[in-house]
């Protein structure tokens, strides 16, 4: 418990992060440091994009899976790390 | 006392049962074959029947019936929850949470992502990996791709006349502000042609439905020219074919505001009006095949605040009058004005002049018949274009004789033409066999840049919207067409302007250096035919009255004559002695 906290403030003290969230296979929102309204947004957003990123990368593959998903944009980067369960989501404004 | 209406029927009456019975067939009537009759007729055996083994068919006519869209929103809400747990209430929500945190699989789940995580943050941010790394060279190609892309455009909508009885439209103009309405004109423009049950309506439409117009202007007489007032855009100004104008409040509806008596107006359509630069922004003038310029306050559309005669002698004679079919007006130059008449001259005008002689300032001849189209270039208002024939001319205001440059003579006759208000170098014409041409001057002269046809018919009025992107063109058979074109037209390339002054500049060079050449011969000449003349009077004696000269003229084509036959003579003298032999 205490190194999933500590993990995720190390997370939070990097340059640039704006916010973390972890969802779980359901697309539930399980910690967030955003406030609700977003973090349910984005849950509910990035929970299917990342189901059918995964879907479209079996498809072509079915022995490939899916281990990394980058969303870069104008504003900001949203990154997504996958697992069977759980997704760990990060929104970064990287600095250039 | 009660009122009481009693209606009285025998039981007997109501819905009495049916009493079905049988009974015998009865013999009505017997018709016997007549025998006299069955005379007039024989019998036929062997008849031949055409027949055809194919199978049946029908014809049905399907046309899908227009999909009327509704906009709705739909609400969500957060899902997802597992079924004991209540999303609204947070202490449940609450609950569910921690469960999982203290969930093993979460732990090492988390913990592994997290590595993952942190080793694309530092990624992030030690370098930039979407860097772009020559980002002019980029800017380069893309510039680059745009000269070699393909100038084209495209139609985006068609706007079709939805009366029966098709009329050209004559005229289009584009809303000042927000450039998504576009008024269009209808008139039957030929003589004396206009069907009997043709509509006087002109419409307003709005340039994403093209089902049905936006407003109807109805006025007295069809509307040959109409346009928008630049500062108040709920008001539009309409030149008819009767010769009268009149005023449109668009918040009022289709009837006209106000219309113009109908003794102090033109007599013949009225071709062009213009709005002008004033404080009150209520003035406009306007022109017609009449010969007349009259000026109009639409405060007061009773009488014209000014008149002018366009005769060329300056007398102000009607009878001499040059008749106007187009007008020419520049917000910055609020002082002068052009004419272009149905004789091919442009006559430039001022008016702020004392006398009306001294109105007319000069004339601009060249063209072979009616200037349809007038217009100062945006950027470069001492540069005009003409459109009249089967040509479009450029010209500059110092020279008088001849235009300083000129396209090609086209198969089809020109009808009307625009200027691109985003490039000095651009101008648009419409021609008579449908299609629409863009010049580009700065690029290509002797060619139009792009050429595109939009319908079979002629196209009569074309105008460009002000951001130079999208070109509206109306046809004889009364539909307007929207068509946008490609960005290479509408950007103004690299010191684009400079470019087109100079070119501007260098033809007005020519054509003075030309001008002032034909100017040498022609004084040479003068002077060699007054030494001739000279010579001439010496010899008096030498000159013949004009009998003379016919009687020496006989003399001579008489002798010249027997000449001939004498010639004739001695060669058939010559052959015949052979032929005896």
């Amino acid at each position: 418990m205490a190194e999933v906290e500590e993990t995720l403030k190390r997370i939070q003290s990097q340059k640039g992060v704006q916010g973390i969230i972890i969802i779980n296979a359901e697309g539930i929102p399980i910690k967030s440091t955003l406030d609700n309204s977003s973090t349910v947004q984005y849950a509910g957003l990035l929970h299917q994009l990342v189901m059918k990123t995964r879907s479209t990368v079996r498809d072509l593959d079915p022995q490939n899976d899916l281990t990394f998903l980058r969303v870069r944009s104008k504003k900001n980067e949203i990154m997504i790390a996958p697992d069977k369960d759980y997704f760990l989501i990060v929104i970064q404004n990287p600095s250039d | 006392m009660e009122i009481v209406y009693e209606y009285v029927k025998k039981r007997s009456e109501f819905g009495r049962p049916c009493n079905f019975s049988d009974r015998p067939a009865d013999l009505h009537l017997d018709i016997q074959p007549d025998a006299e009759l069955a005379a007039c007729f024989f019998a036929l055996d062997s008849r031949d029947v055409g027949m055809q083994c194919a199978a049946d068919m029908s014809e049905h006519e399907v046309n899908t019936e227009r999909i009327e869209s509704e906009s709705r929103g739909i609400n969500h809400v957060e899902g997802g929850w597992p079924n004991n747990v209540n999303p609204q209430e947070i202490e449940h929500t609450m609950r569910f949470r921690k469960k999982v945190e203290k969930d093993e699989n979460y732990i090492k789940a988390i913990l592994k992502l997290g590595t993952q995580m942190e080793y694309s943050i530092k990624q992030n941010n030690t370098i930039d990996i979407y860097e772009e790394y020559f980002e002019e060279e980029q800017v380069e190609e893309e510039e680059m791709t745009d000269a070699k892309e393909q100038p084209a455009a495209k139609t985006i909508n068609v706007f079709r006349d939805p009366n029966e009885v098709k009329r050209t439209a004559s005229s289009l103009s584009w809303h000042p502000d927000g450039n998504h309405k576009l008024a269009v004109g209808y008139s039957c423009l030929e003589f004396q042609r206009a069907a009997k049950g043709m509509s006087f309506d002109s419409y307003i439409w709005d340039i994403e439905n093209r089902n049905q117009p936006e407003l109807t202007l109805k006025p007295v007489s069809p509307l040959v020219s109409l346009e928008y007032n630049p500062k108040d855009s709920h008001i539009l100004l309409g030149g008819s074919y009767n010769g009268q104008i009149a005023y449109w409040d668009t918040r009022k509806g289709g009837q006209p505001v106000e219309m113009s008596a109908i003794e102090h107006s033109h007599r013949d359509p009225v071709y062009k009006v213009i709005w002008l630069q004033s404080k009150t922004g209520t003035d406009a003038f306007s022109t017609s095949t009449d010969g007349q310029v009259l000026w109009w306050d639409i405060r007061n559309m009773k009488e014209p605040t000014e008149r002018l005669v366009l005769d060329p002698s300056k007398k102000e004679n009607l009878e001499n009058a040059l008749t106007a079919v187009s007008l020419e007006f520049e917000t910055t130059m609020p002082t002068k004005f052009m004419v272009g008449t149905e004789q091919g001259l442009v006559v430039a005008c001022n008016r702020k002049a004392k006398t009306p002689a001294e109105k007319i300032v000069c004339t601009y001849s060249g063209h072979r018949g009616p200037i349809y189209a007038l217009q100062r270039n945006p950027f470069f208002p001492k540069y005009f274009l003409t459109v009249a024939d089967w040509t479009a001319r450029i010209w500059s205001e110092d020279i008088r004789e001849s235009s300083i440059m000129s396209t090609t003579f086209d198969m089809a006759y020109l009808m009307d033409g625009c200027w691109s208000p985003v490039r000095p170098s651009v101008f648009f014409t419409v021609k008579m066999d449908g299609t629409v041409d863009v010049w580009d001057f700065l690029f290509k002269q002797n060619n139009p840049t792009l050429s595109l046809k939009v319908c079979d018919e002629a196209l009569c009025s074309v105008r460009v919207q002000s951001n130079g992107r999208l070109l509206a063109c109306g046809s004889q058979l009364g539909t307007a067409t929207l068509l946008e074109i490609s960005p290479g037209l509408y950007t103004m390339q690299r010191n684009e302007r400079a470019l087109a002054n100079e070119m501007f500049e260098r033809e007005t060079r020519r054509e003075k250096i030309l001008e002032a050449r034909l100017r040498e011969i022609r004084l040479k000449e003068r002077s060699r035919l007054e030494q001739v003349k000279e010579e001439e009077v010496q010899d008096a004696e030498g000159e013949e009255s004009p009998e003379e000269l016919i009687a020496r003229a006989e003399k001579e084509f008489f002798q010249i004559v027997e000449a001939e036959i004498m010639k004739w003579k001695k060669e058939l003298d010559s052959i015949r002695p052979t032929e005896m032999d």
